[in-house]
């Protein structure tokens, strides 16, 4: 029963949040909600590791006809990280611009689209599956949308066009793997295809589900719709958006090319291993070449992606490993920056980095948040990316694949390259001439709060990092040998 | 019909990406809308089409390996709701957008993203 809980707790606070009008009540509402749900996942992942995979049906239908939900150890941890992100955003929210205007609406979406997320994580069905990805593109919409400005209005219109086209290659592929198989269920399927010797037939879809998830992930050829939005919403959604959506489709990628995709490895490995090249680089380098916080760091969510998709080409139990870890790692730090450049904006009142400087003096505990997502993204030492990267490296050694795994290597340095720019330029150096000194804002503690949460999962993700990686291992074994997965689902 | 319903579902499709590309926001809207019903009409064919037959069958009504699929029409009709919510979203920004800018012209747009 407590499988429900992560999409049963959002639809309640969303229900909460349609009466709510007052902005105060509307934060303690949301921050309660967030917490909720943080603990309902915290036990989901404690019920995970010791019981293993959890499946129920909706409705009371049989497995393969009704609806499963199925949390195995990978959906677990993405939806511990993802409420963790949630809390932080949550408190993070009471800085929203025009505040008495749209606080309790932006809740009421917030909901509603972590409705979506975790409705992704747990479904066990392929169909029940795109519906999910629709209610969080709704509300993403909304959310994008959320202060009506012209900036906001047309880059949100790029924004919908990419993802509906997105989702439309997603349903087309839905429609042909079921004429082609007659069932929905993912285990099922999985079950099917493993016993089918033609099973190449089901490239067409195969490719058709690539391109809906590589848009949602935004992989390389398919990413231009992530800068040219990301940096209109307000800095609490784009942090939002930055740290979870793309992530789902990074989920939804890894969960079909290790369940049920896995009949013609050579294409597919190839492909993914081209595409993660390309990803980490153009990705990285866009990002070396821009001045704006918000789009180097949006730029730079691309960069990371591609090494998610590298670590699920590679396609050992390691390597799996290494890409869940990297984006357990990931969604962590990459929201904790743009958290970052919200509270730089609003000491400086721009997110140029030519009209900044001089916060190292004026707030070194700033920089001490900074440098932590930041350090961790290039990948130092103690900290989580350090060991994230160490693993995916490893793995592609130990597979075989020097060039793919040196070209990882390099693109490294373009991460450290950008945060070394905005440490720089926003920290290090001197306050420009052309900026008048404006009215020195102070923050307090609870507008630090959400970047001190993260930060510190970020640490302890470091410090305990042979504990979570010995999850992940765990999570990527049970995905490259689902036999559990297929008992537990098709025997409910 | 098979056949006509195929042919059908590749001119929505061209269509729909044609309108895609133009640079009318409306005419993007209308894509969009070809293109979603290109989509539920392929969802709609894999159930197979079987004319004249009962829907609900008993144990003496024909086989079932003789009807269609009902499944597929059931997703139909769930993508079908899903498209139409969209598409009056989208309309809904657009109306927003032209009653700020007076244009329906993504390229008269461009001078107000630049930083």
């Amino acid at each position: 029963m407590i499988a429900i809980l992560p999409i049963l707790i959002p639809v309640v606070f969303m229900i909460i949040h349609l009466v709510i009008r007052k902005p105060g009540l509307a934060i303690i509402s949301g921050v309660t909600g967030s917490l909720v749900l943080l603990i309902s996942s915290i036990a989901i992942v404690h019920e995970v590791f010791t019981n293993g995979i959890m499946a129920m049906v909706v409705g009371g239908w049989e497995a393969p006809s009704g609806i499963s939900i199925v949390i195995d150890q990978m959906s677990a941890l993405f939806l511990l990280v993802s409420s963790v992100i949630v809390v932080a955003i949550s408190i993070y929210a009471r800085n929203f611009e025009n505040k008495s205007q749209y606080l309790p609406r932006f809740y009421l979406f917030f909901f509603s689209l972590i409705l979506g997320i975790n409705g992704a994580f747990i479904t066990g069905d392929i169909f029940n599956m795109y519906v999910w990805f629709e209610v969080m593109l709704l509300s993403s919409f909304a959310l994008m949308n959320l202060g009506f400005s012209r900036q906001q209005m047309r880059s949100a219109i790029k924004y919908m066009a990419l993802n509906l086209v997105g989702s439309l290659f997603f349903l087309a592929g839905i429609g042909l793997l079921y004429g082609k198989t007659g069932t929905l269920n993912m285990a099922h399927l999985a079950e099917i295809l493993m016993n089918d010797e033609q099973s190449i037939l089901i490239n067409t879809s195969a490719m058709l589900f690539f391109l809906a998830f590589g848009i949602k992930a935004a992989v390389f050829p398919l990413h231009f719709w992530l800068p040219a939005s990301y940096h209109t919403p307000d800095i609490t959604v784009s942090s939002l958006f930055a740290g979870i959506l793309t992530k789902v489709g990074v989920y939804a990628l890894i969960r079909y090319f290790t369940l049920f995709f896995v009949h013609d490895p050579l294409f597919w490995h190839s492909l993914l291993f081209v595409i993660a090249g390309l990803t980490m680089v153009i990705g990285g380098m866009a990002a070396a070449s821009r001045y704006e916080t918000r789009k180097i760091l949006s730029y730079h969510i691309i960069s990371q992606i591609g090494y998610m998709i590298f670590g699920l080409a590679i396609f050992t139990p390691l390597g799996i490993a290494g890409a869940i870890f990297f984006a357990l790692h990931n969604m962590l730090a990459k929201t904790n920056t743009f958290v970052v450049s919200g509270l730089i904006s609003r000491m400086r009142g721009s997110y140029s980095l030519k009209d900044v400087g001089g916060l190292f003096k004026e707030s070194p505990f700033l920089a001490v948040l900074f440098i932590i997502p930041a350090f961790a993204l290039a990948g130092i030492p103690p900290l989580s990316g350090f060991y994230a990267k160490f693993i995916l490296i490893k793995a592609g050694f130990e597979d075989g694949h020097i060039w793919i795994t040196a070209i990882a290597i390099l693109a490294s340095m373009l991460t450290l390259y950008s945060m070394i720019k905005i440490w720089n330029e926003a920290f290090m150096k001197k306050v420009p001439a052309h900026v008048e000194h404006k009215k020195i804002v102070r923050l307090r503690f609870l507008d630090l709060l959400p970047s001190i949460i993260l930060g510190g999962a970020t640490i302890l993700m470091g410090i305990f990092a042979a504990t979570v990686f010995d999850f992940t291992l765990e999570a990527a074994e049970s995905l490259l040998n689902p036999v559990h997965y297929l008992e537990e689902v098709l025997s409910k | 019909m098979e056949i006509l319903l195929a042919i059908l579902v590749g001119v929505l499709y061209t269509a729909g990406v044609y309108m895609l590309l133009r640079r009318s926001i409306l005419k993007f809207i209308i894509g969009i809308i070809f293109l979603s019903n290109a989509t539920n009409l392929l969802v709609f064919l894999s159930a197979g089409i079987v004319p004249g037959e009962p829907v609900f069958v008993d144990a003496k009504g024909p086989m079932t390996s003789t009807l269609a699929d009902p499944l597929p029409q059931a997703l139909v009709l769930t993508a079908v709701v899903i498209g139409f919510g969209i598409v009056v979203y989208l309309l809904a920004v657009k109306y927003r957008l032209f009653y700020d800018t007076k244009t329906d012209d993504l390229d008269q747009l461009k001078p107000t993203e630049e930083e």
